[in-house]
């Protein structure tokens, strides 16, 4: 799996509350109207100018606060391919592997990453291109990287319900 | 075998495991699956997996809390559509609104006992350490999972000591304790990690009070949290049990952490030095001691949440507003984190007391406290809140400021109109 995009850099502690307010929790269920709000409290610029494809760089414990998934959903939606942070908080991290979002810890290539420029993720290489430098992510773990496999925890539980592991190869 | 944490421990039973070691993964079977007005976009997930029934409905608590009574047709649609899930599914432990708070309420219906694990789609779910339980959150596929298979796989996290002693001197409380704390490390100071109190300060705290300690613990960045269950809190559940299961029987669940256990780190807070504090916009972890804020004028002023909603809570505050108004342009919201709670402090004069006073009364449940209704404040207005988060739109509006604090700095604050030290109030 490879990624493409243009950097979107912000802060440390980006909490679940600025990613998707919670005033739209219980009113918004379709994705792609959550993404009209992703970021909203924090740049007003995002949801409108961002593109599939783009990835976010971030600080220390981003996706802290709530558990609402919306903020991991709402993200998606809008296009992001992945998160890289130099931390994040639990829940967000997990909504992000079940929903099959790449969170990826990076201090060094989000110290690198630089506002509205571009970078590529290579995550079977576990590598992030930023200006032609390559950082090196650690692996997921084998959790994570089943849940991966499978796309989402909905495609995991499916699988694991019918008894047939989809994502082992067969050959 | 090594010694162990409280965390290492209970999630080993949840696992039916002798012993699990910290950083490894498991798959846990929780004693209870909660969720609240998330419950109906869980069940449009759950019925991806093209079940016919939820696994275990015995284990499953649903609470209308977050949007209760509903505001708009659209959070009334959504109440519709749980009420209907909970139906079809036979959920016995279904809550209307008005009862109250998710955490709250089970605390109340004592559906979670010491020892045991209780995975919840909420943030705040480290709550249930206050009874020796192991609480956490997860997000809504989580819970969708839960309902299909019974199980969860779960890192088994390091544990942070945090070992108090000392007593809380008059007008400084748990709360401040907690804003302490997270001012101290950070919000991310307890990062996955199990938050694990002792100290036999413990035992003088009473039930309300400790039930603030591990609910704020979630502002750390903790997996769950956990105080050493005592026979008050034995006595305090086989009470709302109604004697169906003897304190005995009850402590005979509680687990406790091995002398010698590993700890990351290790954390030593005398309460004895506390005096109050206050979280400053926009982070919870931005706390400064009162005396620096003090005087900062407030429009509205919120005493409820599942942090500060309680019995104890109210008492203060009516304490410090007997026979008095609270200040000409400051408003008071009060929301008892549940109708047993509501009840109590009306039985006991604390609401004709806040209401002589000035303040105005809300539905148990969760409030303005995630901005959905019930007492929003208005752009370029300041809320002190006795909750648990003030990041920026948290109530409903991205420019208005949000100051956290305890009860008593509430009602000292309501009194005066401006962020006030309630010690002072004990001079005059």
């Amino acid at each position: 799996m490879n990624f493409s995009g243009q950097i979107w850099k912000y802060g440390d502690d980006i909490n679940t509350d600025v990613i998707f307010p919670g005033k739209y929790t219980y009113t918004l269920r379709d994705p792609k109207e959550m993404s009209k709000h992703a970021l909203e409290d924090l740049d007003p610029e995002f949801a409108s100018n961002v593109q599939i494809g783009d990835i976010i760089f971030a600080g220390k414990n981003f996706g802290n606060g709530s558990s609402r998934e919306q903020a991991v959903v709402c993200l998606k939606a809008a296009g992001v391919s992945a998160v890289i942070a130099v931390s994040f908080a639990r829940i967000w991290y997990r909504n992000a592997i079940n929903n099959g979002l790449a969170a990826i810890i990076c201090p060094e290539a989000v110290k690198a990453a630089v506002h509205g420029k571009h970078a590529q993720v290579n995550i079977e290489d576990q590598t992030i291109n930023i200006q032609d430098v390559i950082y090196s992510f650690p692996p997921f773990s084998e959790t994570a990287t089943e849940i991966l496999n499978h796309g989402s925890l909905i495609g995991f539980i499916q699988n694991k319900l019918s008894g047939i592991d989809a994502s082992k190869p067969t050959s | 075998m090594s010694m162990q944490t409280f965390a290492q421990k209970a999630l080993a039973r949840a696992a039916g495991l002798q012993n699990v070691s910290i950083g490894s993964t498991v798959d846990a079977r929780p004693d209870r699956i909660l969720s609240h007005d998330n419950t109906a976009a869980i069940s449009t997930i759950f019925n991806q997996f093209g079940l016919e029934n939820v696994l275990q409905p015995e284990k499953v608590v649903v609470t209308l809390d977050h949007a209760a009574p509903p505001p708009t047709p659209i959070h009334a649609r959504n109440h519709a559509e749980i009420r209907k899930f909970v139906a079809r599914h036979n959920i016995e432990h279904f809550f209307e609104i008005g009862r109250g708070i998710c955490h709250q309420v089970i605390s109340e219906e004592a559906l979670i006992l010491p020892g045991q694990l209780i995975i919840g789609a909420d943030s705040h779910t480290t709550h249930f350490g206050w009874l020796g339980a192991f609480g956490a959150g997860v997000g809504r596929t989580e819970i969708a999972a839960l309902w299909a298979t019974g199980e969860l796989w779960m890192r088994v996290p390091n544990s942070i000591s945090v070992k108090l002693t000392g007593q809380l001197n008059s007008s400084v409380t748990t709360k401040d304790l907690c804003l302490h704390l997270i001012g101290q490390v950070s919000s991310d100071g307890g990062l996955y990690a199990s938050i694990e109190f002792s100290g036999e300060s413990i035992s003088d705290l009473s039930i309300d009070s400790r039930t603030v300690i591990p609910n704020m613990m979630a502002e750390l960045g903790a997996k769950n949290a956990y105080l050493p269950p005592d026979k008050l809190v034995f006595e305090w559940l086989a009470n709302k049990l109604k004697h169906s299961l003897s304190v005995e029987a009850i402590s005979k669940l509680a687990i406790y952490p091995d002398e010698g256990a590993t700890y990351s780190e290790m954390i030593e807070i005398d309460l004895g030095k506390l005096e109050p504090q206050v979280s400053v916009p926009h982070q919870v972890d931005n706390v400064q001691p009162i005396s620096v804020v003090a005087g900062k004028p407030v429009d509205q002023v919120f005493i409820g949440t599942c942090t500060n909603g309680r019995l104890e809570d109210i008492s203060i505050a009516a304490e410090i507003l007997r026979g008095q108004k609270i200040a000409a342009g400051t408003r008071m919201i009060i929301i008892p984190a549940s109708s047993q709670v509501l009840h109590s402090a009306v039985d006991l004069g604390y609401i004709s007391i806040l209401l002589e006073a000035g303040a105005t009364l809300g539905t148990p449940g969760c409030g303005p406290c995630m901005g959905n209704h019930l007492g929003v404040p208005a752009a370029g207005e300041t809320c002190l809140s006795t909750g648990n988060r003030n990041f920026r739109g948290r109530m409903g509006e991205p420019d208005a400021e949000i100051y956290l604090a305890s009860p008593a700095v509430a009602a000292a604050t309501a009194l005066i109109g401006a962020i006030t030290d309630p010690r002072s109030l004990e001079l005059s």
